[in-house]
Parts: C-alpha cells; sequence; structure tokens
C-alpha cells in the first residue's frame, strides 16, 4: 500500500469515526464543531486524493469545502444557535447506546453493500466507498433520532458531506461547476432554514418538530 | 551459556521488573496528577513507602470473615504476577508466554476481579456488597470490550499468542493502521474502566456514593491491604505494558538478543512516563461520571473496538 493510499484510508476511519461521533453527542455546539472538523477532515482529503492521482481541479474542490464546510456553514450555525439561545442538551428519541449499536448494523450493511463495487472499480480510493455510504446513512439515522430542528439540518449537512465523500472515492470528485452548484445549494440551504428556525419558534415557542405533527387548521 | 539458562533469567527478569516498578507507576501517575492540580505532590516513591508501613502492622479481621476473605488479596497478587511474567515488556519471546494467550489473559483479570469481590461480600457489610455490585456492573461491560480491542491487532498478526502480535506489530514496515488507532482509543477507555481512574471511579475517594474499588477494599487491613495496593499498581503497569505492546511495540527486543535488552529497558520507560503523564492529563481533564453514565462510556470504548475491526476488515489496514 502506498503512503496515499494509507492515508486516505486514515482520511476514511476519521470521517467515519466523527459521523459516529455526532451520532452520540448531547450538545449542539459540539456537533457544529464537529461538522467543522468533518468539513476539514473532507477537504484534507480532496488534497490528498488531488496530489496523488494528478487531478488539479481537486485543489479547488477541497479549496471550496474548507472555506464553505468548515469556516463559512459551522459559523453561520454558531451565531444561529447563539441568537436563538439553544446551547444546551439535545434531546434524542432513542437513547444513545441504542442509536450506537443501530449505527454498527448500519456500518456493516453499508460495507456489505459497498464490497461487490469495490471489488469492480479501479481508483485508488475505491475501498472508502464503504466507509462515504456508511457516513450516509449514519447521517439519516441522526436525522431520525434527533427531535429538534438544529441537530437534523446539522445531519443534512452531514449527510451531504458524505455524499461528496462517496464521489471523491469512487469518481475522483465531480466536476467543478456541479460542485458550485452543490455548494450553493447547500448553502442557501442552510440561510433557508435559518430564517425558517425562527418562524419555526416564532408560531410554537420551540424547535421541538413534533409540533409540525399537529399542522392542521382547526375549525373554530 | 546454556540458551535455557538463559531464558529463565531473562523471564524472571522481567517479571520482577514490572512487580518492582509497579509502585513507582502508579507513584509517577499520582505525581503527575498533583502538579497539574498545582500541588507538590508526595513524590514517586510514596507508594513503597505506603507498602514498607502496611507490610509491618499487623493484621485485623472481622469474625465472620470466610477463608475466601484471608486467600483473596494472595489470589489478585498472584493473578497479576502471571499477568506481568506472560506480557511482552521487555522482550517478546518468554518462557511463559506459551503459557497464555491474549483471550486467556482477559481470563486471568477476570479471576482476580471474581475474588476481589467474592472476599468484598464475604465480610456482609454494606459497602463492601454494593462495591461489589458496581464492580461487576463496569467489569461485565469493559471485559467484552477489552476482548473486542484484542480483536484488531489478533487480525492484523492471524495469532492469538501476546508474543506473535508484538513480534508482527514490532518487526514490520510501517504503515498506518486507521484500525488500530480505534483499537488503541477504545482501549484506553477499557484502562481507565479496568484500574478505577477518573471517568469510571475516583482511586482517591473514600465517599461512600460514588466508591467502586476503595468499597471493595474497606475491610482490608496491613499486609492484606499491602498487597491489593500493590496489586492494583500490578494491574495498572500492566495495561500500559500491554497497550506499548499493542499499539506501540517500537523497541521490544527480538527473541535471544542481548545487545537489544537495553535499548528495550529504556525504550519501555520512556514509554511508561508518557503513559503515566497522560493518564494523569486524562483524569485532570474529564469529571468523573455518574455510575449510570459509566455502561455508555463503557459501550462507547466496545464500539470503537468493532468498528475497529470493521475498518480492518473493509480497507485491510
Amino acid at each position: 500500500m502506498t503512503l496515499a493510499t494509507q492515508l486516505i484510508n486514515v482520511m476514511a476511519a476519521l470521517l467515519l469515526l466523527i459521523a459516529f461521533a455526532m451520532l452520540s453527542q448531547r450538545r449542539i455546539l459540539s456537533l457544529i464543531y464537529l461538522y467543522a472538523w468533518q468539513g476539514v477532515v473532507l477537504s484534507a482529503n480532496s488534497v490528498v486524493v488531488g496530489y496523488s492521482t494528478g487531478q488539479t481541479h481537486l485543489y479547488y474542490s477541497a479549496l471550496l469545502t474548507f472555506v464553505l464546510k468548515a469556516i463559512l456553514l459551522p459559523w453561520i450555525l454558531h451565531r444561529l444557535i447563539i441568537r436563538l439561545n439553544i446551547r444546551w442538551d439535545v434531546e434524542t428519541l432513542i437513547n444513545i447506546p441504542t442509536t450506537m449499536f443501530a449505527g454498527i448494523v448500519l456500518v456493516v450493511f453499508a460495507f456489505n453493500l459497498a464490497l461487490p463495487i469495490t471489488q469492480l472499480a479501479g481508483t485508488i480510493t475505491r475501498s472508502t466507498l464503504g466507509i462515504a455510504i456508511a457516513v450516509v446513512l449514519l447521517s439519516f439515522l441522526m436525522m431520525i433520532t434527533r427531535r429538534k430542528a438544529v441537530p437534523q439540518v446539522i445531519g443534512f449537512l452531514a449527510l451531504e458531506n458524505g455524499l461528496f465523500f462517496a464521489a471523491t472515492s469512487t469518481t475522483y470528485g465531480m466536476p467543478l461547476a456541479i460542485e458550485l452548484g452543490i455548494a450553493l445549494d447547500v448553502l442557501v440551504g442552510v440561510l433557508i432554514l435559518g430564517i425558517f428556525f425562527f418562524q419555526v419558534r416564532d408560531a410554537f415557542d420551540s424547535l421541538d418538530l413534533r409540533h409540525m405533527e399537529k399542522l392542521k387548521e382547526t375549525d373554530e | 551459556m546454556a540458551p535455557w539458562i538463559q531464558t529463565v533469567i531473562s523471564q524472571l527478569a522481567q517479571t520482577l521488573l514490572v512487580v518492582l516498578l509497579a509502585p513507582a507507576m502508579l507513584g509517577w501517575v499520582n505525581q503527575c496528577r498533583a502538579w497539574l492540580q498545582n500541588r507538590t505532590g508526595p513524590g514517586v516513591l510514596q507508594p513503597y513507602r505506603v507498602l514498607g508501613k502496611l507490610f509491618h502492622k499487623d493484621a485485623v479481621l472481622a469474625h465472620t470473615a470466610s477463608p475466601i476473605f484471608r486467600i483473596a488479596p494472595y489470589i489478585q497478587f498472584g493473578c497479576m504476577v502471571l499477568a506481568a511474567s506472560i506480557i511482552p515488556v521487555i522482550e517478546a519471546d518468554l518462557l511463559l508466554s506459551p503459557a497464555a494467550d491474549v483471550i486467556a489473559l482477559v481470563g486471568i483479570f477476570a479471576l482476580a476481579r471474581v475474588f476481589s469481590s467474592l472476599a468484598a461480600m464475604d465480610i456482609g457489610t454494606a459497602f463492601g456488597s454494593l462495591g461489589a455490585r458496581r464492580e461487576m456492573l463496569v467489569s461485565s461491560l469493559s471485559e467484552p470490550a477489552l476482548l473486542m480491542v484484542f480483536f484488531t491487532p489478533l487480525l492484523i498478526a492471524q495469532s492469538t499468542s501476546l508474543t506473535a502480535i508484538a513480534d508482527a506489530l514490532a518487526h514490520r514496515q510501517f504503515a498506518l493502521y486507521p484500525s488500530l488507532a480505534f483499537a488503541a482509543v477504545a482501549f484506553v477507555m477499557v484502562l481507565l474502566a479496568e484500574n478505577a481512574r477518573i471517568p469510571v471511579d475516583n482511586p482517591t475517594t473514600h465517599l461512600e456514593l460514588t466508591m467502586i474499588h476503595e468499597a471493595l477494599v474497606l475491610e482490608y487491613s496491613a499486609r492484606h491491604l499491602a498487597l491489593i495496593e500493590w496489586a492494583t499498581a500490578m494491574k495498572l503497569t500492566i495495561y500500559c505494558a500491554l497497550g506499548i505492546a499493542l499499539f506501540m511495540p517500537w523497541g521490544l527486543a527480538a527473541a535471544a538478543d542481548w545487545r537489544g535488552v537495553p535499548l528495550a529497558v529504556v525504550a519501555l520507560a520512556a514509554k511508561l512516563v508518557v503513559a503515566g503523564a497522560g493518564i494523569a492529563l486524562l483524569e485532570t481533564v474529564s469529571a468523573k461520571m455518574r455510575i449510570f453514565r459509566a455502561p455508555e462510556f463503557l459501550g462507547m470504548a466496545f464500539l470503537l473496538a468493532v468498528l475497529g475491526m470493521l475498518i480492518f476488515l473493509l480497507l485491510g489496514a
């Protein structure tokens, strides 16, 4: 195994670790820091893949990832939770150890799913596809098990990170135009969701999304 | 010199080294904690003084004590001496190391623990059985985690013998193993839980609501207490040495290579100093958990160990 492959493997393992840490995290502030770290690892991974395969467009992609996902989005989210004054504990639907074991099952499932694809692929990053799928599924799990709006949004963003990592590991990243488009989408999405948080809180006095289930006109 | 004399000497030297060094290791951890808390600290040699004092006292036994209470300290001490003889500390290939592999090693730790819990319940005091129950709660969760931690190095070395693992990891080409990093983090968590260190138990407390290990040894005095304290110090040292052998085995002397021994001793001392300071730092920056959070902590260790194994199977690294 070359050093580049080893480094990529380490990054992949780190991403999986961060995904699990997010799943187990009780505080919103720590969730945001973990999300920022995920961005850092992703962009470092892009640099390593770009350097070892000579794909220069991955450098721009890494820079974009770093600015957007490690600095800008965490900063926006940080501002948001300060404005909303919600730095306290996150409520989960299922208790954390159960969620973790569900997570392990998902990881095993993802690894099995990726195995046949991995054997067909010829990229140096091929073995990390399983981890990319696992990160996507774990982010899904996080969105499902969280009750409040902000952790769900972070779960959504982590999901996008997982997809980005999958793209890097299977095809050395998407064309730059598409990546720019997705980055813009995510940015605008977070801004809109930020406005949404305030609306939800004004309407229900809480960011608990259970209240949304009762969103019906009354006959009074 | 005949080869078998060499092996016997190196085996005895290593066992004695671990047994005699253990109190200093405990003293070093306590000293580092004292420094980090801005205290002067009693010095690295304090555990030896405590042991000396305890050995000179007369033992007091409860009227209700059965023979189990009396033999338990000797069994605990004996288990730790045996464990110290089979783990690769200075040299990988030891006389006694074929006697037990890592899975049996976990069993040896379990034997010591069962007897300490039995002895704590033997007297029939409330604190003893409370401590025994808590100890069993923690250890029933840390033991599977410890076994899972061992599986990743086992898979890399393709063997359950500690000698083979340490050899395979020490004398291989340098490679980054993300799976080993996961196992190492899980191992540190198990080490803290098993040795009654701070997030799980506080080794210096005598507060009845929180103590685990101290509640077990509350009824012991004099030489019995000394043996238990010594065994505790040895357990800490053995865990550190085990962590070193599995996750940073560089500098371990190859079999029957006398020239490697001085280097191995220096490397071991340096690594133990770093490990002790690291434990003290971890203990200082973390707060003691509620007892009911301990299962979550150990569940996390188990999860990390499983993840390490899965990653090894997926990435082959």
